[in-house]
């Protein structure tokens, strides 16, 4: 472990400064089985328990995502502080387990390194796998710097210990895990004072037999769920209180339910999660120097959502713009549906832009876009950023001509160029 | 105001740690850096891009360098392949890792392009034979890049390339830098007409 109590500004790849953090929380117990955008982030982290520089510490290989997790909720059940990592697909995989690490309230952190999910395969980033998770129990907090990054991880073992709870720290796939850019690590010393030894609630002693994860009838089951949710609003109020504290100590703000950015006076505002923000930023600053009242607003917290703090930040705007890298498909926007929710009264004009699924760039020329459209009223309740037309149209007249018109993900990429197999009937 | 680079080269030859090197040279000058690669699945041998943004105020865009201040070719042969000039500005800067000519290239119009003495040439790939008997130019590129927009100095180069390699190859490799540095600016004083000093 590095020596010292201030900590220092370098030039780190993200991945390399969460690992970095999470091992200055001292886990007792970290499993986690490789997945690209995941992998520096938990590779950093073997190297440094088998070196000895995080001890003590046991690194369990395991043979899938689902053992991942299960080996997590076995070592915080028996009173370890457990840290795993994954990414898309292997999110998916451990699934059922993800379920019960919340519904055990085991206060077990995991890293989601955000990726798109399959079919059709695609490594790069999206939002749809955190928001596959979103209603598994778990805390979502969603990183916009590599900064905020690696402070979330502190402030998220601080908040599942104090409060029982699973949390999920999401970072942007690629964008942000391989990054390299200015990163002030907190040192040992600054999270020894923020980050008490965990003291669990329940735990599982020989000494004091207890059985965690009893069968629950429907005698009791609504309960338990209900005590769950009242959980996850004490997670809402301790939210703001643990990030003030978190300012206080580092010097720097991180975290929170919500930020906002050139609010006060905006007309239109964007809401979005993520590194995506900082694009965000930019394109409204742009707009502003155009006339535009443009605000900004993210969403730190989506699980617990904070609807207050959302209606809050809200509640001057006219027109609200939910960015969002991912899609409900059958209906549309997620996040939107939220916001939506939490706006309800205040007679806004709502849209979703649906942007950079599977790592498509989203540009600050787009965004501009966006809001010169939303702003002249030219916006859709839904639309799609930069969204070939042409390729969607081509592929659904190929579906009308022929039942037989083949696999949807081939034909596009046949069509782009991307590949060259001769479409099948070609001879016909 | 954020000067952005473009670095190109095939999976191996370092174009991602060019792009974080880089990025870490300008860090150790006080200033705001931001290194990234182009998110493939990494291969031997395929196209790579990254991207470097140095500026002196906080970078918050994620969007990918398309409109590039400077361009890095590292691998000549990627002509044929890819779009390397896609978004080039007028006066942006190109450095290309060959011991050709523009003109053998068949790149003779680029000397057109805006300025034309911001297009240059540099025997990375033979450099760093020369210094680490392995043909990885991306620090040796690093140094042209110094010597060519001077955007970074040559120690902040050297200082970056120390950090992230270990002796003896961080040594070899400043070397190269060096080399690549004098190759360039001595090239460029020839362009223009300079007397030399």
């Amino acid at each position: 472990m590095q020596e010292g109590s201030s900590s220092v500004l370098r030039q780190i790849e993200g991945s390399k400064a969460v690992a970095e953090t999470v091992a200055r929380c001292r886990p007792e117990v970290v499993c986690a089985y490789p997945i690209s955008p995941q992998t520096h982030i938990i590779e950093a982290v073997g190297a440094m328990v088998r070196s000895g520089e995080l001890a003590p510490c046991e690194f369990i290989n395991v043979e899938s995502e689902f053992a991942a997790m299960s080996v997590a909720i076995g070592a915080s059940a028996t009173g370890a502080r457990a840290y795993t990592a994954t990414s898309s697909q292997g999110l998916l995989f451990m699934m059922e387990a993800v379920y019960n690490a919340a519904g055990l309230g085991l206060p077990i952190v995991m890293t989601l390194a955000n990726r798109a999910i399959g079919a059709p395969i695609n490594i790069w980033n999206d939002h749809s796998d955190a928001m596959a998770a979103r209603d598994a129990g778990w805390v979502q907090l969603f990183a916009e710097t590599n900064q905020e990054a690696a402070d979330l991880h502190v402030l998220a073992f601080r908040l599942a210990e104090e409060l029982s709870v699973p949390v999920m720290v999401c970072m942007d796939g690629f964008i942000l895990t391989h990054a390299v850019e200015a990163v002030d690590v907190p040192s040992q010393d600054e999270v020894d004072r923020y980050l008490p030894p965990f003291e669990p609630r329940q735990v599982l002693d020989p000494a004091a037999p207890v059985s965690i994860g009893a069968m629950v009838g429907p005698d009791a089951f609504e309960e338990v769920r209900v005590l769950a949710y009242l959980r996850q609003l004490d997670v809402l109020a301790r939210i703001p209180e643990l990030a003030a504290e978190f300012a206080r100590a580092f010097g720097r703000p991180s975290g929170g339910l919500v930020s906002t950015y050139r609010t006060d006076d905006a007309d239109l505002v964007i809401v979005a999660l993520g590194s995506v923000l900082g694009t965000i930023k930019d394109a409204a600053d742009a707009r502003r120097d155009a006339g535009e009242r443009v605000g900004v607003v993210g969403i730190t917290s989506f699980r617990p959502f904070p609807s207050d703090a959302v209606r809050d930040a809200l509640a001057r705007a006219r027109t609200v713009v939910v960015v969002e890298k991912a899609f409900s498909i059958g209906f549309g926007g997620v996040v939107s549906t939220d916001v939506a929710m939490a706006t309800r009264d205040t007679g806004n004009s709502l849209h979703t832009v649906v942007a950079g699924l599977g790592g498509r760039p989203i540009t600050q020329r787009a965004l501009e876009q966006v809001i010169s459209d939303a702003g002249g009223g030219r916006l859709g309740r839904l639309s799609f950023l930069d969204l070939d037309e042409r390729v969607v149209e081509r592929e659904r007249a190929r579906m009308m001509l022929d039942r037989r018109s083949g696999p949807t993900a081939e034909n596009v990429l046949r069509d782009l160029g991307t590949i060259r197999v001769e479409p099948r009937g070609a001879s016909r | 105001m954020t000067f952005q680079v473009r670095i190109h080269g095939r999976g191996g030859q370092g174009a991602v740690t060019a792009a974080e090197m880089l990025s870490v040279a300008a860090f150790v000058e006080g200033r705001c850096a931001q290194a990234f690669p182009s998110f493939g699945s990494e291969r031997t041998g395929a196209p790579v891009e990254s991207f470097c943004r140095i500026s002196d105020r906080t970078i918050r865009s994620r969007e990918p360098v398309m409109e590039p201040d400077a361009l890095i070719v590292l691998d000549v042969t990627l002509i044929h392949q890819v779009d390397l000039f896609a978004g080039l500005a007028e006066d942006a800067f190109v450095l290309i890792n060959t011991t050709r000519t523009l003109e053998e290239l068949g790149l003779s119009e680029l000397r057109g392009h805006g300025v034309p003495d911001r297009v240059r040439t540099c025997p990375a790939t033979e450099l760093a034979i020369a210094e680490l008997g392995r043909p990885f130019p991306n620090a040796a590129l690093l140094g042209g890049f110094a010597a060519q927009t001077e955007q970074v100095s040559l120690a902040s180069v050297a200082e970056a390339v120390r950090l992230r390699f270990a002796e003896p190859v961080a040594g070899q490799n400043v070397r190269a830098a060096e080399r690549a540095y004098q190759a360039v600016a001595h090239a460029g004083r020839e362009l223009v007409g300079a007397p030399p000093d």
